[in-house]
């Protein structure tokens, strides 16, 4: 392949993806609220035809274009998927992290729905990268779980986040939802470096069984424009769940026939501030 | 009339957790239920692991830790119950007694269960597993309450918002169990070390990493729990 | 305490309104309560009395609007405002299995009174406990119970006392006592608000009154 066929992969994606996540979070301005009358559906399309082009090229990428590696073979290929996915579920628990800490310094339902979008989707990003590490695990180690430090923090971290959903769905109170939730969000956020740092110094203990992670310079195009196609899966699957879970906050915390007639507008979640 | 005034929130601190311990020693008998559990739990993994004795052994840090583990799930549950009835801790913030008091009380009152408890267990495991504490009691102690006090913390703030959901039996271990990881980790760690040696001199890492785990937790407990019970 | 005219009113509440969940207890509520005055609570099991109780004494904060208490916002300088007001509710916030006179010693140390000790035993015997102070509170009954919930309430000898179903589980005696301890209450100036069903009772208290109807204000 001719450099210039790779800078334009390489830009191209990029830009591709940056669009799209401007154009994600212009959507979930305008187009997520529930009384939102604008009609997104040509954005939308344009958006998913986007992410399935570059999952395409990704893949052929991934698959056709890069070389062998020389220890491992063709299995090593299952990294184009698993680190994207990876990263892809780190990107979301910063996001979740960032939404916990401004819900705390300012409630707004906004920063709610949000907080729970991201978890959920990191969760799903983090559980599907998480499966094919193992899947990748047993022709590399010949075993799916070897308790390699980098799944094993992953594995803490994705039970962590199943417990921060789990408060989710156990506590009715919206106001008291949002306030524990985020109180343990920023909680689970802290813990990830400790468990990354005290899972590797038990494992280093015990043995020194390092992931390869070095990607041949080769390598690094079909993983970067398949890191951009997940960025933009990233961005429709938040930017739905975003919308679901807005319309879930407006029903709960202003279902009108619960109102008497003239009671107040408290549509506006600026405007409820959880003391 | 009688004018109050504010007290200090370390005056506050010491009434609560006198309190807390007060209740604690009226209803005894709970407390004994649990001492019975935890020896209850440390005798059956010599059952589930096998008669293997020096597995047994090598394992003694371990089992010990999680003994206590499970028993810190029953007590932090229960440090909240029993402000439920009766809605005591609308009585105590609106005493008013300072949120962050609140909390150092619970997660301290906690801390001197657990170290009791585990106090209790050691010469039990000692006995049971046919161990014996090389590096001497000291190390042995400190690693006890630095353990304790890295479950506490979080188990405190977790507790106080599990107790007022739904399901909250199985949502506070759900959310415990992964946060203290690194610390059972360590304390378990450090515990097989004291107990069999130190010949690489791996103790001091460990202890540095459930100092570090006690600091940003009880931190991050003192700022975030008036956010947890206010409303 | 003499009303005078710069004095901020004993309660004033601006357009509260207050959403359990889905459900909205109070709705648009604006009220205010001159000094000097004691105001009865009326209005049906639902109504929203409880909830507004709890605003005031500030265990929850309204969802929209402000309360004032002596013109103390009750988010902004809650702490001020729990100095100021104490609450009899339905909950006691008494601890079962400590004592009546622990019970009332942990909140007088909180309230660092000089002298937990005396003010314990004076408030016991005020309200008729005086021999039951060393029984544990769970061997009480519902008029005992009653009886140290108010103790507390004096304990914290607030400028405005709120009381929610005060005469609730008292035998005929109790009510009298109730009503004798309320009376001393406003003899010595302390803003009384109250909720009841005995409107009679109410009524011979408390000069304002405010009816509750699905957590809005409506004429009696």
């Amino acid at each position: 392949m001719s450099g210039l066929m790779n800078a334009v992969l390489q830009y191209g994606s990029a830009a591709a993806a940056l669009v799209v996540v401007g154009l994600g979070i212009r959507l979930g301005r305008k187009w997520a609220p529930v009384d939102s009358q604008m009609d997104a559906r040509p954005m939308l399309v344009g958006m998913s035809v986007a992410a399935l082009v570059l999952l395409a090229v990704g893949g052929w990428l991934g698959l056709v274009w890069s070389p062998q590696d020389r220890e491992m073979g063709d299995v090593y290929r299952i990294i184009y998927v698993h680190v994207p996915a990876m990263w892809m579920a780190m990107l979301t628990l910063v996001l979740n992290f960032a939404c916990c800490v401004s819900y705390l310094l300012k409630a707004n339902w906004k920063t709610d729905a949000l907080a729970e979008a991201s978890a959920e989707v990191g969760l799903l990003f983090g559980g599907f990268g998480l499966v094919l590490g193992a899947i990748w695990g047993r022709p590399t180690w010949g075993v799916y779980w070897d308790w390699d430090p980098r799944l094993t923090a992953m594995a803490i971290m994705l039970v962590t986040y199943t417990a921060y959903m789990a408060l989710r769905r156990f506590v009715e109170d919206p106001d008291k939802r949002a306030v524990w939730s985020s109180v343990v969000g920023i909680i689970s956020f802290a813990n990830l470096p400790i468990v990354w740092f005290s899972v590797k110094w038990w494992r280093s203990l015990h043995q020194v069984q390092s992931t390869p992670k070095t990607v041949d310079p080769e390598m690094a195009l079909s993983l970067r424009v398949n890191a951009w196609a997940f960025l933009i899966l990233l961005t429709l699957f938040l930017l739905h769940r975003y919308r679901i879970a807005l319309a879930t906050r407006e029903a709960e915390v202003a279902l009108p026939d619960a109102l008497p007639p003239d009671a107040p507008a408290s549509r506006d979640g600026n405007s409820t501030e959880v003391a | 009339m009688r004018r109050s005034r504010p007290i200090s929130l370390l005056k506050a601190v010491v009434v609560l957790l006198g309190k807390d311990l007060l209740i604690e020693w009226r209803t005894r008998a709970r407390l004994n239920a649990l001492i019975f559990f935890s020896l209850a739990t440390l005798l059956l993994f010599s059952f589930a692991v096998g008669p293997d004795t020096k597995l047994l052994a090598r394992n003694a840090g371990g089992y010990l830790w999680l003994a206590l583990l499970f028993a810190s799930v029953l007590a932090l549950g229960e440090s909240f119950r029993v402000e439920q009835e009766n809605l005591t801790l609308d009585g105590l913030r609106m005493a008013p007694a300072d949120a962050r008091a609140i909390f150092l009380s619970k997660a301290l009152g906690n801390t001197v269960l657990l170290v009791g408890l585990g106090a209790l267990l050691i010469p039990v495991m000692i006995a049971l597993y046919g161990v014996k504490v090389t590096l001497g009691a000291g190390p042995m102690l400190g690693i006890l309450a630095l353990g304790c006090m890295a479950v506490a913390a979080p188990g405190t703030v977790y507790s106080a918002i599990a107790n007022n959901a739904r399901a909250r039996d199985v949502l506070l271990p759900l959310m415990l169990f992964p946060l203290i990881i690194p610390a059972l980790l360590a304390a378990a760690k450090a515990t097989t070390l004291v107990l069999q040696g130190d010949p690489m001199n791996q103790l001091g890492s460990w202890s540095g990493l459930l100092i570090g785990f006690n600091l940003i937790y009880w931190g991050l407990g003192f700022v975030l729990f008036p956010r947890v019970i206010e409303d | 305490m003499e009303a005078s005219p710069a004095a901020p009113p004993a309660l004033a509440l601006h357009d509260v309104s207050k959403r359990y969940g889905r459900y909205w207890a109070l709705a648009r509520l604006s009220y205010t309560l001159p000094q000097g005055r004691s105001l009865l609570l009326t209005g049906h099991n639902g109504s929203g009395k409880t909830t507004l109780l709890r605003l005031v004494a500030t265990a929850h904060s309204p969802t929209h609007g402000q309360v004032e208490v002596q013109g103390r916002d009750t988010v902004k300088e809650r702490d001020a405002v729990r100095r100021e007001v104490a609450l009899l509710s339905h909950a006691s916030f008494l601890y079962e299995d400590l004592t009546a006179w622990q019970n009332l010693m942990v909140l007088a140390r909180l309230l660092g009174l000089p002298s937990p000790e005396d003010a314990s035993g004076e408030l016991l015997t005020k309200v008729g406990l005086g021999r039951r102070s060393s029984s544990p509170v769970r061997q009480f009954s519902a008029g005992m119970r009653k009886r140290l919930a108010i103790a507390r309430l004096l304990m914290k000898a607030p400028s405005l006392a709120l009381l929610d179903e005060p005469f609730g589980e008292l035998d005929p005696a109790g009510i009298q006592d109730m009503e004798r301890i309320i009376g001393e209450l406003k003899d010595s100036g302390v803003t009384v608000v109250l909720a009841t069903h005995l409107i009679e009772q109410g009524l011979s208290l408390c000069e304002e009154r405010l009816h509750l109807q699905e957590g809005r204000a409506v004429a009696a």
